[in-house]
């Protein structure tokens, strides 16, 4: 019935006039022009500004390749120990009737609500030198704050419910029979998660993974209370745009957010490219239901 | 549903183990510091730092800016939602993934596009300085800047609740008589309430932490144009960790209310639609 009504023509007596829907699509536009596409642009128009001589020698500048290569480091720890994490926390509150369970949703959730600065000040506060811990690691020559492990914990803060909630109402929507059937058939707890829950996951899945990495690629408050800006050593490359651009070295500046602007692209490319096979995936699983 | 029910699959304890391990370790424990901190302050000098002309301003900005944001993406979000699901027209998925930009986007580079595009001197800004606006390093920089980040919050929560709309609902109010308008303000925006409150709400909260996307467009003037997360960076490149505490312990508190919010509206919204059914 959902997919015949909305897929339906709509009669006459369910549409707007004419110029009330031009009206409409043409205030959406115009808005969505000037607050998304025209900021877009400017990146890119920015940096190019000098030529790309110009853009190719910012972009070549020692500096801003170690700030590229902090951050990729950076994601490349964070997003899979996240993924990992979202993973167990799915299969137990999606698979399993416990008490308090949304009580534990709420508090997966609650690196969402936290300001990134907050949640850089709390590692602050336990790490640094006048934190808890502090003195203790100090005295064992260990650097968080101010050095690489401080970033990947603000980093790994700020997405840490990015694949969980992703999962957690998938799996909830897709029950449990199937891992029922495999465990009765015999099959081991792994053997059902790698061949039967695994492959059901799989594009909710790699859309948290592509989500929790653009935040994580992308993160400037939490990662700009914890690093302490040292170029060519704590400095990830959102931090070495806002370097750039306070010393109106704006073609450099931009030059390095068009990077950044460009990898955006990308994850907006790829995610909607993994909302279209999921809509594949269901429309096929819906045939098979008709055909049978 | 009330039962626990007991399940033949595996892994429950290792899973919830090592969830809670996790949360606690990156989350719960280190946001407890926080808290802890801020009892070593007596009450007196706790409210000395947040009661401060500085930091009231900045409240009053933050607060102020984000309200009037997560407003305009109230409107606009239900408009581009709308066009979204029921218009057709070139380029309409192209649009669609373009919504999700604001989430993609570094928040640095959208403020420097931002502060480029409508400084005094920049594309948009030359021509609102004609008409007497200033909008970069100045407050109105700040709503720009929270417009820019909320924008999909509001967008993706209606999206799916009015393309699940029945169109039944619509054809009835049509043969009873309802013109397009009547049939909105009576069956769409009502079915379509508690997503955009949602949409709002999220919107709302996120505006009230964001960082990055501001500090360039505002200008940070003390008393004018200063954000509360920027205050908070400011004690801490004082060492005064007391201080940025204090202020951050206060915006806790305001996320946690947010939570509190989001979490009624949805229950309220399963209620209503578990009636229907």
């Amino acid at each position: 019935m959902q997919a015949v009504s909305t897929t339906a023509v709509r009669s006459a007596a369910t549409q707007e006039a004419v110029w009330v829907r031009w009206l409409l699509l043409t205030g959406a536009l115009l808005f969505l022009g000037f607050f998304l596409v025209l900021p877009l642009v400017s990146i890119f128009a920015e940096a190019l500004r000098k030529g790309w001589a110009l853009y190719w020698e910012a972009l070549k500048e020692p500096d801003a390749l170690s700030a590229l290569q902090l951050t990729l480091t950076v994601t490349l720890i964070s997003v899979p120990i996240n993924l990992v994490f979202g993973v167990a926390a799915a299969w137990a509150i999606a698979k399993f009737d416990f008490k308090g369970k949304s009580l534990l949703i709420t508090l997966i959730d609650l690196p969402f609500s936290v300001s990134p600065v907050v949640a850089g000040l709390i590692y602050v506060l336990i790490f640094g030198a006048q934190g808890w811990l502090g003195p203790w690691l100090q005295a064992h020559d260990i650097k968080i704050i101010f050095a690489v492990p401080g970033i990947v914990l603000a980093t790994m803060f700020v997405t840490f419910p990015f694949i969980a909630r992703e999962l957690i109402p998938l799996m909830e929507a897709q029950g449990t029979e199937e891992e029922q059937a495999a465990m009765v058939l015999g099959a081991s707890g792994w053997q059902t998660f790698w061949k039967i829950t695994l492959p059901n996951i799989k594009w909710g899945l790699l859309y948290g993974v592509i989500l929790c990495n653009a935040r994580a690629m992308g993160e400037f408050g939490a990662v700009s209370v914890v690093s302490g800006h040292i170029r060519g050593m704590t400095n990830t490359t959102p931090l070495h745009v806002e370097i750039l651009y306070n010393e109106y070295n704006f073609v450099a500046s931009f030059a390095c957010a068009s990077i950044l602007a460009l990898l955006a692209l990308v994850t907006l490319v790829a995610k909607t490219w993994v909302e279209w096979q999921t809509e594949r995936q269901m429309a096929a699983e819906r045939a098979a239901v008709y055909e049978s | 549903m009330r039962f626990k029910q007991p399940s033949v699959l595996p892994g429950f304890n290792l899973a919830f183990g090592y969830t809670i391990v996790y949360l606690s370790l990156l989350v719960l424990i280190p946001l407890s510091a926080l808290v802890i901190k801020t009892t070593s302050l007596s009450l007196a000098e706790f409210w000395q730092v947040v009661s401060s002309e500085r930091v009231v301003a900045a409240y009053q900005l933050t607060f102020g800016a984000s309200l009037i944001a997560a407003v305009i993406n109230l409107f606009a979000g239900l408009l581009v939602a709308w066009v979204l699901v029921r218009y057709s027209f070139p380029g309409k998925r192209i649009v669609d993934a373009l919504v999700d930009l604001p989430f993609a986007l570094p928040t640095a580079v959208a403020g420097i596009a931002l502060t480029t595009l409508y400084a005094p001197n920049g594309l948009i800004g030359e021509q609102l300085a004609k008409l007497g606006i200033q909008v970069a390093f100045k407050p109105l920089g700040v709503v720009v800047a929270l417009t820019f980040i909320g924008l999909p919050f509001v967008v993706r929560t209606v999206q799916p609740v009015l393309q699940d709309l029945e169109a039944e609902l619509e054809e009835a109010a049509a043969c009873l008589g309802a013109n397009r308008w009547q049939t909105f303000c009576k069956i769409i925006f009502p079915a379509a309430l508690p997503a955009l409150l949602t949409g709002f709400t999220l919107a709302f909260a996120r505006a009230i932490g964001e960082y990055g996307s501001v500090i360039f467009i505002a200008g940070n003037i003390p008393l004018e144009s200063e954000i509360v997360p920027l205050l908070i960076i400011g004690k801490l490149e004082q060492y005064d960790y007391a201080g940025a505490t204090a202020i951050a312990t206060v915006m806790l508190l305001i996320s946690f209310v947010l939570i509190l919010a989001i979490n009624l509206i949805q229950w309220w919204h399963a209620r209503r639609h578990g009636m229907r059914k």
